[in-house]
This record gives structure tokens, C-alpha cells and sequence, in this order.
């Protein structure tokens, strides 16, 4: 039942072969199973048991509230959530309990959702892995086999979403696939009074058409992603892709975002900076942690967020004050802000001259084995690892990684489709259809656990590396 | 000894503040309450020392004085300007606090339709140019009663420019002439006021509450038009009232609702201006004035021996620029022809909706009052300075046939009086329009006199509930309207004292006077002191 797709499960709660109870438990067992991966940072176990006890008593008496009910569902550690400790997996959010909901959790609580926990990241989502904000929604996607769907800026509200970069985040979804994330960005898009950078229509669900005839379609490559640190495998399933469409009877053909370099540079002085801003608020005086030093308050702000910072908050919050400096501001900050609308009008240009769709590879290679992953800095990690993914954050449109094939290590690969700013519906239906395609054998944990003959070597490993 | 200092541009009551001995060196501890801070002047900063060249007799150079004002008003509305929580003066600490107030991780600024309303208002009667198109800004620092660490303003480009403020000094003999003055508008900004701080020196700590943050703010920049405090004191009360009038601040400087920053500097006429103090967090317009007065004369003493004026920046005045507001798309008005079709009233702000709508301003005001009962403009400036005696003399009005010159004299001169002796506001008066308007309708019809009407009020102010006619009947104070009785009274004092009545024939003016106080005595006061001299001199002549 895990291993289902939302739609299945839904239908499956709606004909009483599950009931949302069982399937909790069964989620929670597996969260405990599954600990040394470290993934969840708060398991909201009585919580979630009360959710689902509600929705069977509706699903009992017929009434369930949709596709999501009793559904179980976990949120990354960067969206608030009421009585429930929210840290952002720093120190200086330690025990900090938010007094109100993000509104996309409000959404799918209100859906019926059932929240399991919330799921760890890099602290204040700055690694590698970033956030919704440079591709972590759909680099983890594409490493993990599943789908990862970022929507268009202002699709969805970013209230209770505790920011890195304001003008570039997005809450994202990860599902099984494509039609899950329709059906879950239908209950989550739609404008929110409480975040003004939404757009007005109130949005509502929608079913996802199936694509038969993809002759209409025009597909774009854009040449200056083909990169020399491109992992030749991602290359050819890209390459294969392709064909694919072309072979179906759509129109494939290069095009030129010629300030494609400029954008992982342009990201970092507009990210720190943005950085430096938001987390001015972080002092110790309202709420997180707060040190033990009481001389004056400017020795407890200093001690505070020494403490309460890792090295690459750190890193960045002092590159972005320096960014900000009167003497710098036109340089860094302004120059940024112009390049970052050359890459926009990049994307603009392509989709006026008729292309529909941008195929391109989600990351440079498979997921990187962790002992070789610690070997460069963050910042580095980043510049490699956000390459294909960024740029759209920058142009606020939306983009989703499909996962395509295993690789020869059995690892999953991803490929990226981006598409018109508000056409999330037709950049999902064009993803459903090579979703279709190339049926990606879903990922069982279940017996990928079972067959595990020692789970307690992976359980080792996991945690030296992570003491790291 | 004394000289005045301050010549230029300065006229009219700022010559009694003005008029300070150069000689001697002024303390600088005298004042309290605010902060002197310098700051570089922008593109007027003289860097040459003022004096080293001719070092001559002091108080022989002019000296002229700029004074340049920050104002920031808090906005009457019911919400803070980012924020849903409510806006109240004296509420319990830390109860008026909104997630997003707290700076809450996640929490996003929401803008208020009615603080926006009031900012295109209160530009429009300022006679800016309000910018159809708006940027809100964040100004970092650190201080604990600014939660996010930055301030949400306008520094790009704020809502509104280029405007001016009339106010007006009164000159000459007795102060009796109004000249106009003008001082420029640079800008006005809508922006987030902050928390406050307490500071408890007992326990080493400080305390903060945040019902304040983020309450909306007008800050309304003065171009340094103004030479003295007199001046600038008299700009702000100005835009105090039209600020009232507007009720888009109630610009209480007692409460905190209407506070200043001056920025001062001094210079010989003709020559560069010189560099900038700042005079910070005036909250009383008594004080404005002085403080403003005492910093140029201190400047003017510290370079008169020779100093330098030191430039102190703030401390938390770091380079760190300004960053756009990212949650914050910029704020679009229109007006009537730019109005898109089919818009949402509620989701756009018509600017010419809003001029229509204006409402009848102070200088307006005071025009009609000129024009509708012939009072002296002084009246008219008099009549608008103090809360509610407006009103109360319209509702005086409404009710006396008499003449409007004499309702100003009684309530300019004797109702004010007595308010201002006891520290009363107008709306704790004991003696209310209607009660005032009787006792002028007595005064008018000469039933009592001048001098009996004063006693009456006096009496009106302490005992509540008797009305004007009940006293003057109870005091008998009713003039005699036996005009042969009186002059039969007079005859018989004058008979009564011929040495007095001699004096006054050998023309001393103080003889009548003793006459008129006999015959008013023997009249109990009751006979009209200008009836009685006009019969006296007649019988005298006769």
C-alpha cells in the first residue's frame, strides 16, 4: 500500500480496502524503521494518529473531504506549523513551536491530509540540497526516482514558509507521480491575502488531461546545457528523450539561453544578500534560541547567532551584509538584479519564438556517493548541483523532474521539463505523458529493506557520516 | 551687553527668542531630553573652518541659521500598516501584537488600503505630486524594538514629492502683521514605526514592547527653508492641524502620535552652509522651538571660540544600504483616466476620488472666518490653534446677536484666559457656548456692563447650573436704566467733593476716575463707568 500512488491509496481509503488509521501506523512503522536515514527531524506521531482517526470517521459516515483525505503526507522543516516544533534544523530554531500554520499546510490539513512529521534539510535549507529556491525540490526528486514539481511564482503562497530568498521561493511538491502532483497542487495553488506576491485568481483542483497526440508540441533544447561535467549516462537518456518526442511526431529543436553562465553567480550575491536580510530577525530576544550572556544586548545578539548559525549561514549572511554595503550595493546588488532579468527574458524570448516545453537534465550525474559528496564546500557543491534548476527559479517558472531511468549503478536519473509562467497544467500533462513513456519501475522500500541483509551495517554508516 | 544674533531670515516673534548675549558660553547640559548628534550634510557641507581667516570681535559676523525637519505622524486607522493587530494608545504592553509584529519566521507584510488612503491624502493637501508607482524598501539595523532586524519604508521612491507648507509668522508692532512663509516638501513615505523600549536601570535590563511595531507612519520630510525655532515650530503646528483636519493623524505630540527630528546648521550669510546636528525625538512643540534656538546658538558659540561642529553619526547608522522589499510588489494608484476598466473599487485607489473627497483645511478655514465675520487674521489663527475653541466660538455665534468682534474679544482674550490659567482643555469648560452666548446677549442688550459681565463669568466658571440672568438679578447687577437718577447721582458726588472736582478742572486725568469709582460705589456698581464719565464731563462743561 506504501508503494502506491496517491490516486490509489485515495481509492483504496474511499472503498474501505485501507483505513486511514492502518495506513498511518503502517507510515509510521516504516518512519521507524527507516530512522537511520535521518530524514525526519520531528515525527508527529499523536498528531498524525488523531488526524487519521478524524478521517476514518468521515470516510465512515461518507464523507470524505477529497483526494487527500487521510492521505499521510510530511513537510519539509521550513514551512510553520502549529504545536509543532519548527526548526529549520538550526540551532537557533531550537525548540521554536510556531502559533500558526503555513498556509499550504492549512491547505492540505484542510483537504484532510494526515501530517506524519516534518522532514530534515540543510540548515535553513542552504546546502546542496537548497531549497525550492535553486532546484531542492527536484534535485532530490531526480536522485530519488520520484517527481519533484516546482510551481510558478505567486502560484502558491509562500505564508508560513520561512524564507531564503523571498523573490525566488516556492513550496514544492515531491510525489509519486505526476498526477499526485496535480492532484496536490490543485489544493495548494490559488491566491492568499496573506501573502501579496500571490496572484488574484482563487484557483481550484483539476484533472489532468492525457496527452495522446504530442504532434502540436514544440520541444526545446536549450544548447547550453550540454556541459562537459555532464555525466555521459544523464546525457544519452536526454539525448534519448529527445528522440522520444521527435519519434511521437512533436517538434524538437535547439534553442540559446545565452546567459546561462551568469545565473549561479547571480544567484549568490542576490541569495546572500536576501539571506542576510531575513535572517536579521533572528536576535534571541522573540523566540528561538537565545545564549546565557546578559551584558548588554549587543553581546547577546553576537553570542546568539554565533551560536545559533552554522558556518555557511554564517558564510552567507556576512557575504550578503557585504553585498549591501552602501559602497557595493550598485555593484553587487543592482548588477544582479539586471542580470537576473537577462536571464528571464532568455526564457521569454524562447517561449515567444513557439517552443511549448524545455527538456533538460535535472542534475549533472546520479546521486554521488556521500564520502565523495563531503569532499567539496558547499558553495562549489552548489554551483554544480543547481546548474540545470536554477535558472528557473530566477525566471519564477514552473519546472518538474521526471524520473527516466536507473542508471548503471542502479540509481535513479531525472530529466527536466520547464515550462510558460502559469501554464503549470500544460507543463504537467506534457510530464504525465513521458512519465507514461518511459515507465519508470516505482521504488519498493518495503523490499528494498527486506532484502537488506545487514541493516545494521547501513545503520553504522549512516551515522558516522553523518557526525561528520 | 546683549546683542541680537540671529538676523536673515528670521522675523517677527523670533526676535524676543533671538536676542541672547554672544559673550558668554553657553552650558551644554541645560536641556534635556533630546539628543544632539551630527551628521554630514549632503551636498552643502562646508569644510572650510569658518573662522580661522578673520578672526574678529565676536557677535560683529551674521549669522544665519537653517533648520530642516523630519516629521513622522502615526496614521489614524484601526490596523498597523503591514499587519491586522490594532492600533491603541496606552494598551496593556506586548497585547497588540500581530505574528508577523513578533517577526515570526514566515510571517509576510500585508499592505492597509486606509494608511495608503491617508498618505495620498495628506500628499494631496500638501500639494505634492503623488507617484502613481511606489517602492517599499527595507532599512536594516539592529535595536531590540525592531524585531525583523529592518525597517519597511519608502527610500526609492516614495509616495509622494515635491510639495510645500504654508504657515504663517506674526510680525511687526504687536505682532499685528501675518506674513506668509513657504517651506518645501521633499517627501512624504509611509513606513513602520518601531517598538519601544524601557530601559530599567535597577535590574540592568531593558524591557520591550512591541504594541507599537509596526503602527503606520507618514514620515514628511521640510527642505531646510526655516531659520529659527519660531519657524519651524510654527510649520509643524501647521501641519498638525491640517493633519487633524485631514484625520489622517491626530497628531498628538504628547502622545507620541506626531514626533520631529531638526536638522540645524549655521552660516554666514553668503557664504556655504555650514555643517549639519540633528536634534532628535521633539515631542512637544514648546520644546521644538527652544531646543531648535538652543542648538544654533550653541553652534554659533562653539564656532565663534573657534571649534569645529562635530559630526556624530548614529551608532546604528552603519553603512549597510537598503534592500528592496521582496513580499512587497509596488503600489499602483491611479487615477480617473488611467483607472483600468472594470477594476475593483476595493482593489485600487483612485487619486482623484481622494482629492474630491478632501475635506476643508485649516487655511481654508481660517479665510471664511475673515471673510464671514470681519475677524482680524491673528483671530483666525488664534481661533484654529487650540483644540475645540473653534467650535466653541461658531456655537457662541449661533446663539448671540452680538457683534462677532466682540464674541472673539471674550473668547480669545477672557474664556482662553481662564482656561489657560486653570490648565483646562475647551471641552472641560464649565461654561458651555450657550451659557457664554446668554451672558454676551446681557452685555449687548446693556442690561449689565462690561466690567459686571466679567464678574459674572467669573461667577459662571465656579458655580455650575446657575445661568448668567440668575446672577445678575441675584447680584443685582442690572444696569440703572434711570439715566435722570444717575445724573442726580453724579450732581450730588460732585457737590459732595468739590477738591476732586477742582483737580479734574485744573485738568487732572485721575480726578474723573476717583469720581466715577463714587458714583459707582454709591450705585453699587450698577451704572456704566463710560455712562457716568460722559455725564460727569457734561455737567463739568455746564
Amino acid at each position: 500500500m506504501l508503494g502506491r500512488t496517491l490516486q490509489e491509496v485515495s481509492a483504496a481509503l474511499k472503498q474501505g480496502q485501507i483505513t486511514p488509521v492502518e495506513l498511518c501506523q503502517k507510515c509510521l512503522s516504516l518512519i521507524k524503521k527507516t530512522k537511520f536515514l535521518n530524514a525526519y527531524i520531528t515525527i508527529s506521531e499523536e498528531v498524525a494518529l488523531k488526524q487519521a482517526e478524524e478521517s476514518e470517521k468521515r470516510y465512515k459516515k461518507g464523507h470524505s473531504l477529497g483526494a487527500l483525505d487521510g492521505i499521510p503526507v510530511a513537510v519539509k522543516d521550513n514551512f510553520s506549523t502549529s504545536g509543532i516544533e519548527t526548526t529549520c534544523a538550526s540551532n537557533m530554531l531550537k525548540g521554536y513551536v510556531p502559533p500558526y500554520n503555513a498556509t499550504v499546510v492549512q491547505r492540505l490539513l484542510d483537504q484532510g491530509a494526515v501530517l506524519m512529521g516534518k522532514t530534515n534539510l540543510d540548515e535553513f535549507a542552504m546546502g546542496a540540497l537548497g531549497s525550492d529556491t535553486g532546484g531542492s525540490t527536484r534535485n532530490p526528486a531526480a536522485h530519488c526516482g520520484i517527481v519533484g514539481f516546482k510551481p510558478s511564482y505567486g502560484l502558491v503562497s509562500r505564508h508560513g514558509l520561512i524564507p531564503l530568498v523571498n523573490s525566488m521561493d516556492v513550496p514544492g511538491i515531491l510525489t509519486r507521480c505526476v498526477d499526485d502532483a496535480a492532484t496536490v497542487l490543485g489544493v495548494l495553488a490559488g491566491h492568499d491575502p496573506k501573502d501579496s506576491t500571490t496572484i488574484q485568481d482563487p484557483g481550484k483542483p483539476f484533472m489532468l488531461s492525457s496527452l495522446t497526440d504530442v504532434s502540436k508540441l514544440c520541444i526545446g533544447i536549450p544548447k547550453e546545457y550540454l556541459v562537459p561535467e555532464l555525466s555521459s549516462e544523464v546525457r544519452s537518456f536526454w539525448s534519448k528523450a529527445a528522440n522520444l518526442f521527435e519519434s511521437e511526431g512533436a517538434k524538437v529543436i535547439e534553442v540559446s539561453l545565452p546567459h546561462t553562465s551568469y545565473s549561479i553567480v547571480c544567484y549568490h550575491v542576490l541569495c546572500t544578500s536576501e539571506v542576510a536580510s531575513n535572517m536579521a530577525r533572528f536576535d534571541g530576544l522573540e523566540y528561538g534560541h537565545r545564549c546565557d550572556i546578559d551584558v548588554s544586548t549587543e553581546a547577546m545578539y553576537a553570542a546568539t547567532r554565533r551560536e545559533g548559525f552554522n558556518d555557511v549561514v554564517r558564510g552567507r549572511i556576512l557575504a550578503g551584509n557585504f553585498f549591501l554595503l552602501k559602497e557595493n550595493y550598485a555593484n553587487y546588488f543592482i548588477k544582479a538584479q539586471k542580470v537576473r532579468r537577462l536571464i528571464a527574458n532568455d526564457f521569454v524570448n524562447v517561449f515567444n519564438s513557439g517552443v511549448d516545453v524545455l527538456l533538460t537534465p535535472t542534475t549533472l550525474s546520479e546521486a554521488v556517493p556521500y564520502l565523495e559528496f563531503i569532499k567539496e564546500d558547499n558553495r562549489t557543491r552548489s554551483a554544480q548541483d543547481d546548474i540545470f534548476t536554477q535558472a528557473v527559479n530566477m525566471a519564477g517558472l514552473p519546472a518538474v523532474s521526471v524520473p527516466v531511468a536507473l542508471s548503471n549503478q542502479g540509481l535513479p536519473v531525472g530529466l527536466q521539463f520547464i515550462g510558460r509562467a502559469f501554464c503549470d497544467q500544460q507543463l504537467l500533462t506534457v510530464a504525465k505523458w513521458f512519465e507514461k513513456q518511459v515507465q519508470f519501475p516505482v521504488i519498493q522500500l518495503q523490499e528494498l529493506m527486506d532484502d537488506c541483509s545487514s541493516v545494521f551495517e547501513i545503520e553504522k554508516l549512516a551515522s558516522v557520516s553523518l557526525k561528520q | 551687553m546683549a546683542a541680537p544674533m540671529l538676523r536673515g531670515r528670521c522675523l517677527g516673534r523670533c526676535w524676543a527668542l533671538a536676542c541672547i548675549d554672544s559673550g558668554s558660553r553657553h552650558g551644554r547640559g541645560a536641556a534635556t531630553g533630546f539628543t544632539s548628534s551630527g551628521k554630514r550634510g549632503q551636498s552643502f557641507v562646508a569644510q572650510q573652518p569658518l573662522l580661522t581667516a578673520q578672526k574678529s570681535r565676536k557677535g560683529e559676523h551674521k549669522w544665519a541659521a537653517v533648520v530642516g525637519l523630519e516629521i513622522h505622524a502615526q496614521i489614524a486607522s484601526n490596523s498597523k500598516l503591514f499587519s491586522g493587530s490594532q492600533v491603541h494608545f496606552a494598551a496593556p504592553p506586548n497585547s497588540l501584537v500581530s505574528f508577523f509584529d513578533a517577526s515570526l519566521p514566515g510571517t509576510l507584510p500585508v499592505l492597509n488600503r486606509r494608511c495608503v488612503e491617508a498618505a495620498v491624502m495628506t500628499g494631496l493637501a500638501l500639494n505634492c505630486h503623488i507617484n502613481k508607482k511606489s517602492l517599499f524598501d527595507r532599512k536594516h539595523y539592529f535595536y531590540a524594538d525592531l524585531p525583523a532586524g529592518y525597517q519597511i519604508t519608502q527610500q526609492r521612491l516614495p509616495i509622494a514629492v515635491n510639495g510645500s507648507l504654508a504657515y504663517s509668522v506674526c510680525v511687526g508692532k504687536k505682532w499685528r502683521q501675518v506674513i506668509t512663509k513657504t517651506v518645501r516638501i521633499k517627501q512624504i513615505q509611509l513606513e513602520q514605526d518601531s517598538g519601544k523600549s524601557l530601559h530599567d536601570e535597577l535590574r540592568s535590563q531593558t524591557l520591550i514592547d512591541l504594541n507599537r511595531a509596526g503602527v503606520g507612519l507618514l514620515e514628511v520630510v521640510l527642505e531646510p527653508d526655516m531659520s529659527c525655532g519660531e519657524e519651524a515650530a510654527t510649520a509643524v503646528r501647521e501641519l498638525q492641524l491640517i493633519l487633524q483636519a485631514l484625520g489622517t493623524s491626530q497628531a498628538n505630540m504628547a502622545e507620541g502620535q506626531l514626533r520631529v527630528d531638526a536638522n540645524i546648521s549655521v552660516h554666514h550669510p553668503g557664504e556655504p552652509l555650514g555643517v549639519r546636528t540633528e536634534v532628535k525625538n521633539l515631542n512637544s512643540a514648546r520644546f521644538l522651538a527652544r531646543a531648535i534656538d538652543y542648538e544654533i546658538q550653541r553652534q554659533i558659540n562653539e564656532l565663534e571660540n573657534g571649534c569645529e561642529i562635530l559630526n556624530e553619526t548614529r551608532s546604528f547608522d552603519y553603512k549597510l544600504g537598503f534592500m528592496p522589499e521582496p513580499n512587497l510588489p509596488p503600489l499602483l494608484l491611479y487615477d480617473t483616466a488611467s483607472l483600468p476598466a472594470g477594476a475593483d473599487p476595493q482593489q485600487v485607489i483612485n487619486i482623484d476620488r481622494i482629492r474630491e473627497q478632501l475635506p476643508e483645511l485649516p487655511s481654508e478655514t481660517r479665510e471664511k472666518l475673515i471673510q464671514q465675520y470681519g475677524i482680524l487674521p491673528e483671530h483666525s489663527f488664534a481661533l484654529l490653534n487650540e483644540v475645540g475653541l473653534l467650535e466653541f466660538f461658531q456655537n457662541v455665534i449661533k446663539e448671540t446677536r452680538a457683534e462677532p468682534k466682540k464674541v472673539t474679544s471674550w473668547v480669545l482674550n477672557i474664556f482662553l484666559g481662564f482656561l489657560k490659567q486653570r490648565n483646562l482643555a475647551v471641552n472641560e469648560s464649565p461654561v458651555t457656548p450657550s451659557v457664554l452666548a446668554e451672558l454676551l446677549n446681557l452685555l449687548d442688550r446693556k442690561v449689565i456692563s462690561s466690567a459686571a459681565a466679567k464678574q459674572v463669568f467669573e461667577e459662571l466658571w465656579r458655580s455650575k447650573g446657575k445661568t448668567p440672568s440668575q446672577i445678575v438679578s441675584e447680584r443685582k447687577l442690572e444696569l440703572m436704566q434711570d439715566e435722570e437718577a444717575l445724573e442726580r447721582v453724579c450732581h450730588a458726588v460732585m457737590e459732595g467733593h468739590p477738591q476732586v472736582v477742582m483737580d479734574m478742572k485744573r485738568g487732572n486725568p485721575r480726578a474723573i476716575n476717583k469720581l466715577i469709582g463714587l458714583v459707582r460705589k454709591v450705585t453699587h456698581n450698577r451704572a456704566d463707568p463710560t455712562v457716568i464719565k460722559e455725564i460727569l464731563e457734561k455737567q463739568l462743561s455746564s
